[in-house]
């Protein structure tokens, strides 16, 4: 099949962007959509302009690295799938194909489609992780945890960090995300010690770094590739109630 | 230079505790005099910079990728070993160790691997605490499953998503130690030389991928844990960005390279389906607990299914061979990978292969949906249920063990699993070889030590399943937190290390120069394009099977691959920015040097052994055929430039296995 790509290009975090239109000819269904991409790059490379930058590095949907906004949609137009993993059977011939960087206040662009997700780190920094030093745990089985709440606790920890759900927000609110973070340590005994002071310093750090409010709309949930369910920012906000009113800190 | 493994004296069983009261202390308050360089953030480094924090030293951390939890770690699938004997199945510290070094071949070190059986159940212990959410059963005690080479049930995962809790485990110990300031996390950094000061190393120069800036960073140890170099084959299950550069800086500059072409050739990966690949994806192993693999026992199905007129369904079970099982009844298929994948291999060559180009074999998930549908049917007590209930109930079962796994092929393929058959085939997948370490995981370099698959330490001639996660954290968690005192405990009165020194200039200068050579080179061809033959050339010459003569050719080749590399490559872009394939170039350089050294070492060992397979050394039965009077040694490569690399042996010492015919009849 051939394509038509419009692609979002922008030197570095302070020059302005516009979108470029490249032709993608001879597009295999077989091929992923990088592979597409790659093959135009190296089809710029041999006319000697700038290939497309932007992230991947797994190319198995489990790393967070790849991250486009493919005709307005986080991830492209499959549910539950990462853009690494969107395939080519998914477009037909001659369609026109959009191709974006997250857009959000919190994600600067660093060059065309690649941006600064570090705010996602210095939130998790804040609090995402229970304080035991090496050598100093127990037997594995000593606490038994409910097969419910281990595998509940386990679906929340496998959000790959991407960042689809911030770019699919209008607020571009990080609620999913936070929830997401805060359920894994929440559900488990495990996670109990510092369960208030977690989700208060992970919340504060999320505001700081710029991210909107949550107007409930649900764009993130859908959009994640992870399925992430919004059920997360609801124990989130109860979390988050409930160390505020509790919290001796 | 001979040598020297410092494997502690004593019974196996005692040697680490002996060894961990024989190494020297460094106090509490004395720790924050150090800095400790840690290169790579998956398993192996996250485990170790997180560690090494919380002991009071100062790190330094390095990745590419923008988060250390990016690492490829985060890919692993099936699950990590551990000697826990939860199943009460008879398992044990021994059996664990046995079982390892009867999989690797018996060309791994006895003591390391015992002492990797041995902190095994720590790390279980430890991730649990850090609240990874492993797979349960219903009275909330933790799950296990099995893997190839094994015949207890040792393997803790979650889903099959295990690499990604663990190093989300790993990642977040680092990023309490971030916030605390005891570690400095530097994402998006390449390593790209090391630095010898006074022969000791003592710091790295990195590149900031996103300014293109130089860096210098000094410290009183570099750790490298920066993974394996499968990407030399071009297309591999690992990430696009794994590299050898860090392990390859370091091998120029004095550090020996081990047994570098012992590959893992994973048998359950989704086959190639073009020339536009750009990675081969992994089915993991544990699919094999499950799945039945066969091929059509009749070559006209053969061919009827390659030519597409009949489908795997097609095919009545009578004329269906279960190579596996049929050649290896006590293991079937579970068999070590090496020898899974060899099989696939010959069935596809003799013309049985199931797709298009004949590059494939079934894996097939029928009887276990059945076999669950019926359980569930007792479980639930549905006297009436139908056929299609069954499996529908049996799908509900296979989906909870392995839904992320058949999503993924679902994904790829465009086809569904759980209605027809996968279709798999060998791929790289994992290097047992690495840079060598002595017993402290130190390498030839003095100060400068290497973890995780970056090693070569543990897993001999072939890994067995569900063991790297282990070694990464092993190495991390309970290994280095202990020796790397003994080291730096000499080094007490030595201040802070200058970066001002000649040695950081001239190591800046080479990388300067050499980023340079490749913004001005006014060359025609891409990265990829070199790559792409590159990996051709080694998955031909130096893959799944070996031999002399295509060997030689291959060091040729590789040698007029490189003198073209470096005239006709094209870097676009600048270096004073983002610019990716200036990152690749750079890769791309390495393996050109590593491959040649690969073909090197396959073309000296004059045997069969695990992952290495000679086609001039096998069995009437066309098993791997080794010889321990004369290989049964760790291959060490010295770096020589532009001469041959010069071989250095470790002669492996077996006080407490024999060394037998591996049988998985
Ligand atoms: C698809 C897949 C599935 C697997 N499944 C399993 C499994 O189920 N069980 C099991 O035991 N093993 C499994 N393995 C193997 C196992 O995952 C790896 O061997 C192991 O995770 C390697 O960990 P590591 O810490 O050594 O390196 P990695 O996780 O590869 O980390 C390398 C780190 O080094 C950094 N780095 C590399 N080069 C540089 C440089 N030049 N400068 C700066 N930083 C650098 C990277 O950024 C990264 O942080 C699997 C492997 C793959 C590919
Ligand atoms: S919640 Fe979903 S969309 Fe958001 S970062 Fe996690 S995986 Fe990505
Ligand atoms: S590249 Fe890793 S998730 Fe897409």
């Amino acid at each position: 099949m051939n394509l038509t790509l419009k692609v979002w290009r922008q030197p570095d975090t302070n020059s302005e962007g516009n979108f470029e239109t490249y032709k993608a000819n001879d597009v295999s269904e077989d091929m992923s959509f990088l592979e597409m991409l790659d093959t135009v790059n190296e089809n710029l490379i041999e006319d000697g302009v700038e290939p497309v930058a932007f992230d991947h590095d797994c190319r198995e949907g489990i790393c967070g690295m790849c991250s486009l906004f493919i005709n307005g949609r986080p991830h492209g137009p499959l549910h539950g799938v990462t853009t690494c993993q969107l395939h080519m059977r998914s477009f037909k011939d001659g369609d026109e194909i959009v191709i974006e960087p997250w857009r959000a206040n919190a994600f600067p662009v660093i060059k065309d489609l690649v941006v600064d997700r570090t705010s996602f780190e210095r939130i998790q920094q804040a609090g995402a992780y229970i304080s035991v030093n090496t050598g100093a745990a127990g037997d594995a089985n000593q606490i038994p945890v409910p097969k419910n709440d281990a595998d509940e606790s386990f679906a929340a920890a496998t959000c790959i960090g991407c960042g689809a759900c911030v770019a699919a927000c209008k607020n571009s609110s990080a609620m999913l995300f936070v929830g997401a973070k805060v359920s894994q340590f929440a559900l488990l005994p495990q996670g109990q010690p510092e369960r208030e002071k977690r989700v208060l310093a992970m919340v504060n750090q999320m505001d700081e770094e710029g991210f909107g409010a949550c107007t409930n709309t649900g764009a993130c949930s859908a959009e994640c590739p992870k399925e992430i369910p919004l059920s997360v920012i609801t124990r989130l906000n109860r979390e988050y109630l409930r160390a505020s009113l509790t919290s001796k800190d | 230079m001979k040598l020297d493994a410092k494997i502690p004296a004593g019974p196996l069983a005692e040697k680490w505790s002996k060894h961990k009261f024989n190494l020297k202390l460094v106090n509490p308050a004395n720790k924050r005099k150090y800095t400790v360089i840690v290169v790579g953030t998956g398993l192996a480094g996250a485990s170790a910079a997180a560690s090494l924090a919380e002991l009071g030293y100062n790190v330094k951390a390095f990745c590419y990728q923008d988060s250390p939890r990016r690492a490829h770690s985060i890919a692993a699938q099936g699950g990590i070993n551990a000697a826990k004997n939860y199943q009460n199945d008879g398992d044990s510290v021994y059996r664990l160790f046995y079982d390892t070094i009867k999989g690797g071949d018996y060309r791994a070190r006895e003591a390391n691997v015992y002492r990797l059986a041995e902190v095994s159940a720590n790390i279980i212990d430890q991730c649990v605490a850090q609240g990874v959410p492993f797979a349960r059963e219903y009275g909330g005690l933790l799950d296990n499953r099995s893997f190839g080479g094994v015949q207890v049930q040792r393997t803790f995962y979650a889903a099959g998503q295990t690499g990604q809790q663990l190093l989300l485990g790993a990642y977040s110990a680092l990023n309490r130690q971030i916030a605390l300031g005891t570690v400095k996390m530097y994402n998006r950094h390449e390593m790209l030389d090391i630095v010898n000061v006074g022969g000791k190393t003592r710091g790295i120069i990195a590149r900031n991928l996103i300014t293109g800036e130089i860096e210098r960073h000094s410290g009183h140890a570099v750790l490298l844990a920066t993974g394996g170099y499968g990407n030399v084959f071009f297309l591999s299950t690992n990430a696009m960005g794994s590299n050898v550069t860090a392990a390859w800086k370091a091998h120029k500059k004095g550090a020996f390279f081990g047994n570098p072409c012992f590959t893992q050739i994973h048998p359950t990966c989704i086959p190639v389906s073009g020339e536009h690949q750009s990675k081969l994806t992994l089915m993991s192993e544990s699919l094999r607990n499950d799945g039945r693999i066969w091929v059509p026992a009749k070559t006209e199905d053969a061919q009827a299914i390659q030519n597409g007129t009949k489908r795997g369904n097609d095919i009545p079970e009578e004329d269906r061979d279960y190579y596996l099982e049929r050649r290896y009844p006590s293991f079937g298929n579970l068999v070590p990978r090496d020898v899974a994948s060899r099989a696939a291999k010959e069935r596809c060559d003799a013309g049985f292969g199931v797709n298009r180009t004949g590059q494939a074999v079934f894996l097939d998930y029928t009887f276990a949906i059945n076999r669950y549908g019926n359980q569930e049917v007792n479980r639930l007590n549905l006297q009436d249920a139908d056929e299609e209930k069954v499996k529908e109930l049996g799908i509900a079962v296979v989906k909870e063990k392995y839904g992320n796994l058949f999503d993924m092929y679902k994904q790829i393929t465009g086809d569904d699993p759980y209605q027809t058959p996968m279709k798999i085939y060998p791929a790289v997948h994992y290097t047992m070889g690495g840079l060598w370490v002595d017993y402290n995981l130190m390498t030839t370099l003095e100060g400068c030590y290497a973890l995780g698959e970056a090693n070569f330490s543990d897993h001999g001639a072939n890994r067995l399943g569900a063991s790297a996660l282990m070694q990464g954290l092993a190495d991390g968690y309970f290994v280095i937190p202990y020796t790397i005192g003994d080291y730096l405990a000499d080094d007490i009165r030595t201040g802070a290390i200058p970066t001002n020194s000649p040695e950081f200039d001239e190591a800046e200068k080479a990388v300067i120069d050499r980023i340079q050579f490749f913004m001005n080179n006014k060359g025609t061809k891409s990265v990829d394009f070199f790559h792409k033959r590159l990996g051709k050339i080694m998955w031909d010459k130096c893959g799944m099977a070996r031999n002399a003569q295509g060997l030689q050719e291959a060091i040729e080749e590789i040698k007029a691959l490189r003198a073209e590399f470096w005239q006709d490559v094209r870097v676009p872009g600048n270096a004073e920015s983002f610019n990716p394939e200036l990152d690749k170039a750079g890769r791309v350089a390495d393996f050109l040097e590593l491959g040649e050294l690969m073909c090197h070492d396959a073309l000296h060992r004059n045997e069969s052994c695990g992952g290495h397979f000679r086609e001039e050394y096998q069995t009437e039965e066309g098993e791997a055929l080794r010889d321990d009077t004369n290989f049964a040694y760790v291959a060490a490569w010295e770096y020589k430039g532009e001469e041959k690399p010069v071989l250095h042996k470790e002669e492996l010492v077996f006080e407490n296995v024999k060394l037998t015919q591996r049988s998985y009849k």
